[in-house]
């Protein structure tokens, strides 16, 4: 029965049923679908107009179609703020945080989903917990660490790029771990036990078998933890001093005691979304095939 | 050293070669993979790295923050903070003594974080189904449509979430111009970031943020159900709305079982959506837990309190987490069988 209905599904994939869709549904379809796209772009339209408006037409009563346009503000922006360095800082924070997590997670995750050692399960179930834990409770412990560490030491890791990123771990190495043994764990077993076989060593078959089978679980889990990572607020703004502010603190900076420039900040926003967004519109794809192997099953 | 494995169900799934994998003769005739391969000290050594940080950033901290709720941690000992004095379990007496200022005000606060959650947690994941299953069937603009939806998850929480901190003011923001200025339905402008409007912001801001992780990943749960499903129910002449409600929603409670628990635990905890919406102090109406903690520890100075919040907070999600698991895991096998 699949191989006769498989061609008429590729040719045509909206042939679902052979009977047409209700007209109760189509208009279901048409107003939710209509009423969830207004409200999600709705602040999309406000950041978009405000980002072109003069000061005085921000600070005053709201207006849908801007009477003046400017595109002052997008200059104006760096200049209030130093959003370059923020941008840099948060870009080093977010992409070192990625890198490190997912290449751990990598190794551990192989570690877990193709060998049985002893303690596998304390790991498992310890990574899987660490998950739900607020990252609150994290927060003053690692703070104290980090200073107790800077007074007796010298090294400062408090206010450090570095210690944010090893903080950034808290949240993005067990989910990296979680999502990838599932991923793993997806993956056939006769692939790299065949590469063990003709004579690979584990690792080269981790690397030449098991990786590249596992690209979009991979892709999904670095757009997942640089994400989480550009837009963390908590520790970014108790680990950072002036000179390692991230973008989510930096923004703040836009807000001075008179005033709130509304139209830099609407700026500032969507100049720091622009990348990220249509860096996940783009490997959206991926993310959801590696949540359906990883996540979803 | 094999004896200790082979109890385990979960790690005889995972190794069972042969037995629950065998698929096919071709794959039999491949010789076994030698144990000294699987035995080895490898796995241990791929472990290292992630075990050294784990403890690093989650056991020690954790070991330090229960440490610290037993003992009167001011700003004086911040430096210092084995000098703390010990006070046993005073930290938590002051927590949940809830006739003192200190207890009421945690106690008001876990109050709010459970309302917010459950609309928050609620709203989220209706919308999510709504638009994963409306846009299950090929259509023109169902790709635009899905790239939209994923906009709020995509875009940085700060970003977004000042965007609607701008539009909740009360003199220059959009929802009081359209309700005031253009709808009537207010006779003043009104408060929408103190006062106790303060939780319907949030809210809102909360649910526009977290559905579309609802949508995806029921987006990703809809995929592994089998096309033959329906085709076979619509042969048995079963229309739209009967397959979505006799396949679709069925089919996704595994997905639902796991989505619930992590909206609940992200909501639950949430500190981003509130500190930027509000700063460091919420109003009272909409005073999150976290931004509480985070309060207490960080604005007052208080942090062997803070912490023993922090670990009765922990305590709550571990006992709700542990119940639902164990009432879903029965549920579901009552359903597989």
């Amino acid at each position: 029965m699949s191989s006769l209905t498989r061609p008429t599904r590729t040719a045509r994939s909206r042939d679902r049923s052979p009977m047409a869709a209700p007209q109760s549904f189509l208009w279901t379809r048409r107003i939710v679908l209509t009423l969830l796209a207004g409200f999600v772009l709705l602040p999309v339209y406000v950041m978009v107009s405000s980002s072109l408006k003069p000061l005085q037409d921000v600070s005053g009563k709201f207006q849908w179609i801007p009477s003046t346009l400017t595109i002052q503000p997008y200059f104006d922006i760096w200049e209030t703020v130093p959003l370059a360095k923020y941008f840099v800082n948060s870009l080093i924070v977010a992409g070192s945080a990625t890198v490190l997590s997912v290449t751990l997670a990598v190794f551990s995750a192989y570690a877990v989903s193709r060998y049985r050692f002893r303690g596998k399960r304390v790991f498992t179930v310890t990574v899987l917990s660490t998950q739900m834990f607020p990252g609150i409770l994290f927060l003053l412990p690692l703070f104290l660490i980090f200073v107790n560490i800077g007074n007796s030491t010298g090294v400062a890791l408090y206010g450090s790029r570095g210690g944010l990123i090893l903080t950034y771990l808290t949240f993005s190495l067990p989910f990296s771990i979680w999502m990838l043994i599932g991923y793993f764990d997806s993956i056939p077993r006769d692939l790299d036990e065949a590469a063990l076989v003709d004579g690979c060593g584990p690792v080269r078959a981790l690397f030449q078998v098991v990786v590249p089978a596992a690209v979009p679980g991979i892709v999904a889990v670095s757009v997942y933890s640089f994400m989480t990572a550009w837009g963390e607020v908590l520790f970014a703004s108790v680990m950072t001093n002036d000179a390692t502010r991230t973008l989510s603190v930096g923004l703040q900076g836009y807000a001075t005691q008179n005033d709130v420039y509304w139209n830099q900040v609407m700026a500032a926003s969507l100049v720091v979304s622009v990348p990220i967004v249509a860096g996940f519109l783009l490997l959206q794809r991926y993310l959801v095939a590696g949540l359906t192997a990883g996540a979803v099953k | 050293m094999t004896a200790t494995v082979t109890t385990n169900p979960e790690v005889d799934k995972s190794t069972g070669k042969g037995t629950s994998r065998g698929t096919g003769g071709a794959r039999r005739r491949l010789p076994r993979i030698p144990d000294r391969i699987r035995q080895g000290g490898l796995p241990y050594l791929l472990l290292l790295p992630a075990v050294l940080l784990e403890l690093l950033i989650h056991i020690i901290p954790m070991v330090i923050g229960i440490v610290m709720s037993f003992r009167q941690l001011t700003q004086f000992f911040i430096s210092n903070w084995g000098a703390a004095p010990w006070i046993g379990f005073d930290n938590y007496s002051i927590a949940v003594d809830f006739d003192a200022p200190i207890g009421e005000a945690l106690l008001h606060s876990f109050f709010v974080t459970c309302v917010f959650t459950f609309f928050s947690v609620g709203f989220a994941w209706l919308f999510g189904t709504a638009a994963a299953i409306l846009l299950q069937e090929s259509f023109r603009g169902r790709g635009i449509l899905r790239a939209i939806f994923l906009v709020p998850y995509a875009l940085p929480v700060y970003a977004a979430v000042i965007t609607w901190a701008f539009m909740f003011q009360r003199d220059n923001g959009l929802v009081n111009h359209v309700l005031h200025d253009q709808l009537g339905i207010t006779d003043e402008p009104s408060f929408w970031l103190i006062g106790d409007n303060s939780i319907y912001a949030l809210i809102i801001v909360s649910v526009w943020k977290g559905w579309p992780f609802a949508f995806l990943m029921l987006m990703a749960g809809l995929q592994n159900i089998p096309r033959e499903l329906y085709e076979a129910a619509s042969i048995d002449g079963a229309g739209i709305w009967q397959q979505i409600r006799r396949i679709t929603l069925p089919s996704l409670r595994p997905v639902n079982q796991v989505l619930v628990l992590v909206l609940f635990l992200w909501t639950f905890n949430d500190f981003n959506t509130p500190y930027v919406l509000f700063g460091k102090s919420a109003p009272e109406s909409a005073d999150l837990i976290s931004i509480h903690i985070y309060q207490s520890s960080f604005v007052t100075w208080n942090f062997g309190t803070g912490s023993a919040m922090s670990v009765l907070l922990l305590l709550f999600l571990l006992v709700v987490t542990a119940v639902y698991l164990f009432l879903t895991s029965r549920g579901r096998k009552g359903a597989d069988v």
